[in-house]
């Protein structure tokens, strides 16, 4: 046995150091193949003939739902330019932070989706680069710009615009209200059981939503520079706009109009059934209404103070990363093809959110009544604020706003609290 | 493989004296030893194995990773030293594990325990490098209503004397034509042909076609064309290769010195350690980079109000809800398995199939399913089971701890139910029995022979039981999200997030990311998971040497 296991080992390591020199051998082969192509393109690049070939490749984060439209645009990129456009699926929600810490490993992308309030954590770590539209600026709507600029620089190009709105219950209401109060009173006169509902979280309220209200006593978040973006110096959620606002919104939920245990699902199981006139929501919860066969037509927000009720506007948009060794490839993709009208338009077709580029904006509203609605009422939405002080505003905003409807102590006093610890928290 | 055993097959006489188990030793052997297959399989794997690290090492080396090239190859040649050799039984068991282990458990707690120590986070992500060159993108401003120029790409012409520098011509709105370079300001020139607005020609020059600008994208978008001997006139430049745009930039990088000018104001920002530019007055100009701060984090974790505050009463919740969670668990799932274990029990199996299903079903999804049912008003149980009470389940500091509590109990009765079980069955019967004739009733027997039996056999259990909900994310994310907060505290800390949840607000929630931080409490936390745990076992050892 003894002979026999030595010969045996022998054989194994006989075949063992053949294996490694043929994975060697296989390892070099690919290299010199490698090298094949090197010289192959520098060849290519020596010749100044007509068919000289662009080398290199673009790669592209996007999201499953716009895949199949930017393979359309990448296929015409890459039979236009000869530059390949590779598209790696992400989640959505993900993109965001894997761009950050991706980038800066040389494994980032040259371009991703995503949408305009990560803009101050994309330019804060310094991983997104400016996006030069040139005269293309004027073709987007003003909000959609403004929304992806970020300390006087535009950083991508926006592609949809979303927005919540009224949803109404045609059914129950045939006619817009002017104001909240008014649209309470429709509701009630309806006979529905709910006149109005919003979704709220019942830990976090959701400020998102109520929004539209604050503003429509004049309380924004911060102040406006004069190219619209914002100043996180100037802090107004906190003035005498605000204080009516928490008195308001203390009201509502004595009075049951806000009610925080109602959260989105069942804010939008109320109204599918027919239960509620109102329901203050995005155009993510349109689909299930008209599949449960309720009538909705999509109105402006009706103002419950004495100006107009502005929502926040998201706006979706593809940037550039600021270690992109492909600018010039990677702008042209971005400006000229993303930018087309015919891309704008397909991207509204599979998102069902209004376009940014102005010209398919308005062939989108004229083609579908609820983008209709909703697309008026985005294009004087407010963009969201994304500088990075929001994050603290959110810490504290959704918590305050509970506290109030829950009638958890005096309004103002608790409003006035909240201004003072985003205040702290940002400083 | 000992000498007496041989393949050529034992003498009758040996035969006889060889024990089954020792025969059965030989053909395992005689198996193995002829099983090429084996050993071709094992070629085969191990060729795979060396085939993709000698790839991936080679790119690894190409991008200038060296670390991790390296890695890979003494890693990839250990594995084939531990499979090619004899014996070496106990690494050939481990190594697989030991891979899994080193990549997914040992470099992330090294890399956490590594940036526990920088100030990784929002504004600090990269290098220095990365940081000044994303300054310098992000601070070049169009000049405010200057026009768009059409551009063309030009390179000098002849073969010979011809350098590789780039040239700019763009023509003005009045139709000239302007020629610039990196190191020579625009300049009017007449031997240009335009076509549509776009020179097509140029004496003495070639124009670039698209593809080569694609070619030499990182030259072209980065060569700035000074407009005038001017600085301030600005300069152009070109992102798409079509059309340049005048800009000037807010701040100028002084490489040798290492500062930051604002070209405006003359503010200087000095690199002052602190991982970004400083101006005198303490102004942060942002994005900074990645440096070392020593102890900084752990420092500020226990010295900083905003997060000391909340860390003591947090800790504190944190003890008190594995505590509660272990002990509860553990009492009613002993006393459901005592319940099924007893032989007068009909259709035991069945019921204690139906006690398992809590543990089928995903936690978070449970966890969902009750937040929903504990809505103060719609929910099922003040809906149903109180007859419409407004029971805030959720949303009061002190019952949103008990809510949790008892989902908890919820989801982790069943896991202690299936170790009691079969820590009981395990336990002979006679010991009671003897105890009984003793005189001992039911329960006296089970409290002093049973349940120290039990305990010693399942102490390892509830002490990972108790780490395990010390870190319970899943659960405080999905019910209350830590809440409710109290809002005249002035933290974003409710009263029942745990440490763990407390850590992930910190490193990942609202848009300043706080990764070193985060990972500072982290290894706080698990200092404090890993001493309960080590003198947990010390003192299990004890009450094993007792019995």
């Amino acid at each position: 046995m003894s002979t026999n296991a030595t010969g045996l080992n022998r054989i194994t390591a006989v075949l063992g150091i053949s294996a490694l020199a043929l994975t060697a051998c296989g390892g070099t082969g690919g290299e010199e193949a490698a090298e094949t192509d090197d010289t192959a393109e520098s060849a290519g690049n020596g010749e100044d003939s007509a068919e000289l070939e662009a080398s290199g490749e673009l790669t592209v984060w996007v999201d499953a739902d716009r895949a199949d439209v930017l393979a359309d645009a990448a296929a015409d990129f890459e039979s236009d330019t000869g530059i390949a456009v590779n598209l790696v699926q992400q989640d959505f929600g993900e993109i965001r932070d894997q761009f950050v810490s991706q980038v800066p490993t040389g494994e980032g992308p040259d371009i991703a989706v995503g949408a305009h309030d990560w803009l101050g954590v994309l330019v804060t770590n310094g991983v997104a680069a400016p996006v030069e539209l040139g005269d293309a600026l004027g073709d987007f709507e003003d909000v959609a710009v403004e929304a992806w600029s970020y300390d006087g620089q535009v950083y991508g190009v926006p592609y949809s615009i979303e927005n919540i709105a009224l949803l109404r219950n045609a059914d129950l209401v045939d006619e817009a209200p002017e104001s909240f109060d008014e649209m309470i009173q429709l509701g009630e006169e309806s006979g529905a059981s709910y006149p109005f509902v919003v979704g709220l979280d019942p830990q976090q309220a959701d400020p998102y939503h109520l929004y539209p209200f604050q503003m429509s006593f004049g309380a924004p978040v911060f102040g406006q520079n004069e190219d619209g973006s914002y100043n996180p110096e100037e802090l107004l959620i906190g003035n005498e706009g605000g204080a009516d606002f928490a008195q308001w919104l203390s009201d509502q939920g004595d009075a049951g109009v806000l009610n925080t245990n109602i959260d989105g699902d069942l804010a939008s199981e109320t109204f599918d059934d027919g239960d509620a006139a109102f329901q203050l929501t995005g155009p993510w919860n349109v689909p299930s209404a008209l599949e449960a066969g309720i009538s909705v037509e999509v109105d402006a927000i009706p103002s419950a103070g004495d100006q107009d009720a502005q929502p926040f506007a998201g706006v979706q948009g593809f940037f550039l990363s600021a270690q992109s060794e492909n600018t010039l490839a990677a702008t042209t993709f971005l400006v000229d093809y993303i930018g087309s009208a015919e891309v704008q338009t397909a991207l509204y077709e599979v998102g069902g959110r209004a376009p940014a580029l102005s010209e398919s904006f308005e062939s989108a509203l004229s083609d579908d009544d609820i983008v209709a609605g909703f697309g008026e009422v985005g294009a004087e939405a407010v963009p969201m604020p994304s500088v990075p002080e929001m994050g603290a505003v959110w810490d504290f905003w959704g918590a305050s706003q509970t506290a109030i409807i829950n009638g958890e102590g005096d309004p103002v006093t608790l409003w006035e609290q909240m201004a003072d610890d985003i205040d702290g928290a940002i400083e | 493989m000992t000498e007496t055993t041989t393949t050529t097959g034992p003498k009758p006489e040996q035969s006889k004296k060889l024990t089954r188990r020792q025969k059965q030793a030989g053909r395992i052997i005689d198996a193995t030893s002829m099983g090429w297959k084996l050993i071709l399989f094992k070629i085969v794997v191990l060729g795979l194995l060396c085939a993709t690290a000698v790839y991936a090492s080679l790119v690894l080396f190409m991008n200038e990773r060296w670390l991790v090239g390296s890695l890979v190859v003494v890693g990839a040649a250990a594995l084939t030293w531990i499979y090619l050799q004899r014996g070496a039984l106990p690494a050939k068991y481990l190594a697989p594990g030991l891979v899994f282990l080193l990549i997914f458990q040992i470099f992330v707690v090294l890399y956490s325990g590594y940036v526990a120590f920088t100030n990784y986070g929002t504004g600090h992500n990269s290098t220095k490098e990365h940081a000044v060159h994303a300054i310098m993108l992000q601070t070049q401003d169009r000049v405010p209503d200057s026009a768009t120029y059409q551009v063309s790409i030009l390179e000098e012409s002849g073969d010979l004397l011809s350098t590789d520098e780039l040239y700019f011509a763009v023509t003005s709105a009045e139709g000239e034509v302007y020629i610039g370079a990196e190191e020579a300001p625009l300049e009017l020139t007449d031997e240009a042909t335009v076509e549509d607005g776009r020179v097509v020609a140029v004496e003495g020059y070639e124009i670039l076609p698209f593809a080569e600008l694609l070619n030499r994208q990182q030259e072209i978008t980065n060569l700035v064309v000074p407009m005038s001997e001017d600085p301030n006139a600005g300069y152009l430049r070109t992102q798409d290769g079509q059309r340049a745009y005048v800009y000037t930039s807010r701040y100028e990088y002084n490489e040798a010195q290492g500062t930051m000018t604002n070209s405006e104001t003359g503010t200087v920002y000095a690199d002052t350690g602190e991982g970004a530019f400083i101006s005198e007055e303490g102004e942060k100009l942002l994005p900074g980079w990645r440096i070392q701060v020593g102890m900084d984090n752990f420092i500020r974790a226990v010295t900083e109000d905003s997060i000391r505050g909340p860390l003591i009463y947090v800790t504190i919740w944190t003890f008190a809800f594995a505590l509660l969670s272990v002990v509860t668990t553990f009492v009613l799932g002993l006393f459901l398995a005592v319940v099924f274990n007893d032989k007068r029990m009909k259709s035991r199996k069945y019921y204690r199939l139906v006690m398992i299903l809590p543990y089928a079903f995903p936690g978070f999804l449970s966890a969902l399913v009750w937040a929903g049912m504990m809505n103060q008003e719609f929910g099922f149980i003040n809906n149903v089971l109180f007859g419409g009470a407004a029971i805030p389940w959720l949303t009061d500091p002190w019952l949103a701890k008990i809510s949790i509590l008892i989902v908890n109990l919820w989801l982790g009765f069943p896991y202690m139910f299936l170790v009691c079980t079969g820590a009981l069955q395990s336990i002979p019967e006679e010991l009671t029995e003897a105890a009984q004739v003793d005189g001992a009733r039911p329960f006296q027997a089970f409290r002093s022979i049973k349940l120290p039996l039990l305990l010693t056999a399942l102490a390892p259990l509830l002490i990972s039981a108790f780490a395990f909900n010390f870190n319970n994310f899943n659960l405080v994310y999905m019910l209350t999200g830590g809440g409710p907060r109290d809002v005249s505290a002035g933290v974003n800390v409710g009263s029942t997030d745990i440490l763990i949840s407390m850590v992930y607000k910190v490193a990942f929630v609202g848009s300043q990311a706080d990764y070193g931080l985060a990972s500072a409490f982290s290894i706080l936390i698990f200092i404090i998971v890993g001493t309960i745990s080590v003198l947990a076992f010390r003192k299990t050892k004890a009450l094993e040497e007792l019995n």
